[in-house]
């Protein structure tokens, strides 16, 4: 199975991209490194603007540059642009409506080992609460090269979220994606797993190891936490008889909470687990962590299964 | 035949202080030490027309102290970028007109209000700007207690990395803000030093000359930003407020209405 980084696979689409549209830019926080901006830098120099340890001045500096009519890609490391350069974000990028994507790597616990300054557990909920953003997460790398493509012509503020490591691919090459919908992984009715990110894999392998068990499991790729595709995430909640949610990201005010939102706005309060990491995190690699909290096929399974009991028992 | 400036900037005085007395909202030390400058711009130095058309190559500008909207506005009235009826909106329900400027008013670039953001914000246009239009020029001012913002000095180096002679920072040096003077709540002192050593062509003067803002508006370097600190007064116009932190944002009473009006009249009708 191949195994790209999410992150290599946007910066690749970007320079393709960016060959062929001068309105494109890329604006770095000493990150070309860790984003894999180098070759961009490398062969449009004039389109990659450096500002160095400043997150702040990057984001609004940004802002700037798009009001003159640039789509700029500000990509760093997801817990410092989404914390430092939260206030930016919030009026120069979300309120003032300027087409800025905000691109955060290595997030989530992607830096476990380098303690909780470098975890981001709050993107998502931060994000949510601020006008005009869009908040994405693509699983794999076919699915962040067809996003960082559509990107390229979309106008408008957004915040992407990916993380370091290479990725388990999920997708066939030209599989097809629609911006305002979640993909449907697998169909099934027993139940169903709500996932977004680099989390959709062990989703995928979890539905797996049910239909061993002769459960029917559908799975959702929620890549765009918001707008949130309500009516896939209702029928979901509707149509099965338990859901888990399944995110990198605190279980407060992330993907899991926008569902739970949809149930309770709905009047549709299934049987519903939401999986996720604590605010603060132990330290470790992120698949230590994730056997760790249970964010793995296997914990994603028994989650489920219990549910399913309890929902069978009641 | 151009206006006569000083005309100009004490009838947009005129108009800031009815906005606020009338709405009991803003800030009017500030938009009155700033107004020269702002007057300056839009009178002398910027090209409304091509505003008007929101022509890919007119000048920008950054009101980055964006708490002194109301001077913006009256200013944006003046030449003709907003209906003069729309001052009596200022801070009403569902208004364009907040104390803060909005993305929604004609003319205005950019939602200012959150300070330490508009040098990042002007810097991003003049890089964006010198790739493709050359003869745009970027303005931006900013308060003086707004420089404690760590932000700006953020933003200063980075426009001199990128030697982005199309771009002018102005400075309302009026010395105040909101709980007292500047060099007691965070000293600036030798600022034209700190300017000049993060990579600005530094200049220094009276913010209430025409002759001298003009001259400083029209200074180009190159390769080089301009940073330019207008020493103002805040409050400038009337003796009531002049140099007195507490109108940052107080609102005049009726008396203090009636004495502030007469003044500014008072300077009107000066030979």
């Amino acid at each position: 199975m191949a195994m790209v980084s999410c992150r290599k696979a946007f910066t690749k689409k970007l320079l393709e991209q960016a060959k062929q549209n001068i309105k494109l830019y890329a604006v770095t926080t000493d990150s070309r490194g860790s984003v894999t901006l180098a070759d961009f830098g490398k062969e449009l120099p004039d389109r990659l603007i450096e500002f160095g340890i400043a997150e702040q001045n990057a984001v609004a500096a940004a802002a700037g540059l798009a009001k003159t009519g640039k789509n700029v890609f500000v990509s760093g490391p997801a817990c410092f642009l989404a914390a430092r350069a939260y206030e930016q974000i919030k009026v120069d990028v979300g309120y003032n409506k300027t087409n800025v994507k905000i691109i955060g790597v290595s997030a989530g616990v992607s830096y476990g080992p380098l303690g909780c300054t470098h975890t981001t557990m709050h993107d998502y909920a931060a994000m949510r609460a601020l006008p005009n953003l869009r908040i994405l997460a693509p699983s794999d790398d076919v699915q962040t090269a067809w996003l960082t493509e559509v990107l390229c012509d979309l106008e408008g503020p957004c915040y992407v979220r990916m993380g370091r490591g290479d990725v388990e691919r999920i997708y066939e090459e030209n599989e097809h994606f629609d911006l305002n919908k979640a993909k449907e992984v697998y169909k099934g009715n027993d139940a169903a797993i709500i996932a977004c990110g680099e989390m959709v894999a062990p989703a995928v392998k979890a539905a797996e190891l049910l239909r061993e068990r002769g459960l029917q499991v559908r799975v959702l790729d929620c890549f765009s936490i918001k707008p949130l595709d309500e009516v896939s995430v209702l029928s979901a909640l509707r149509e099965t008889k338990a859901v888990v949610t399944v995110e990198e990201h605190s279980t407060l005010g992330g993907l899991g909470e926008a569902v739970a939102h949809v149930a309770v706005e709905n009047g549709r309060c299934a049987p519903m687990k939401l999986m996720g990491l604590p605010e603060e995190v132990i330290i470790g690699k992120s698949k230590e962590l994730f056997a760790h909290y249970g964010l793995t096929a296997e914990g994603i399974a028994k989650t489920l299964l219990g549910l399913l009991s309890y929902s069978i028992s009641v | 035949m151009s206006v006569d400036l000083k005309t100009v900037a004490y009838e947009r005085r005129l108009a800031v202080l009815e906005m606020v007395y009338r709405h009991k909202s803003g800030h009017i030390g500030g938009s009155m030490s700033c107004m020269d400058i702002l007057a300056s711009l839009y009178y002398r130095i910027m090209d409304v027309e091509k505003i008007k058309m929101w022509s890919p190559d007119r000048d920008r500008f950054v009101l980055s102290k964006g708490h002194c909207a109301e001077a913006y506005y009256s200013v944006l009235t003046g030449v003709g970028l907003l209906a003069v009826e729309e001052l009596n909106t200022f801070t009403e329900f569902n208004t364009r007109l907040a104390e803060h400027p909005t993305y929604k008013i004609p003319g205005v670039e950019v939602a200012t209000g959150a300070l330490g953001h508009g040098v990042s914000l002007a810097s991003g246009m003049a890089i964006g700007l010198k790739a493709d239009q050359p003869n745009a020029h970027v303005y931006v001012l900013t308060g003086d207690g707004e420089l404690a913002e760590g932000s700006v000095w953020e933003a200063l180096i980075s426009a001199a990395k990128y030697h982005l002679d199309n771009l002018t920072v102005i400075i309302d040096r009026n010395r105040l803000q909101i709980s007292g003077n500047t060099e007691d709540v965070m000293p600036l002192d030798e600022l034209s030093a700190k300017l000049s050593a993060f990579g600005m062509y530094c200049l220094e003067i009276d913010g209430h000359n025409y002759e001298a803002i003009e001259a400083a508006l029209r200074l180009r370097v190159a390769g080089m930003p301009v940073a330019l600190i207008a020493n103002t007064i805040k409050g400038k116009g009337s003796s009531v407020m002049e140099n007195i932190a507490a109108w940052h944002h107080q609102i005049p009473n009726e008396k203090e209405y009636l004495q502030i009006k007469r003044d500014l009249q008072c300077v009107l009708e000066e030979e």
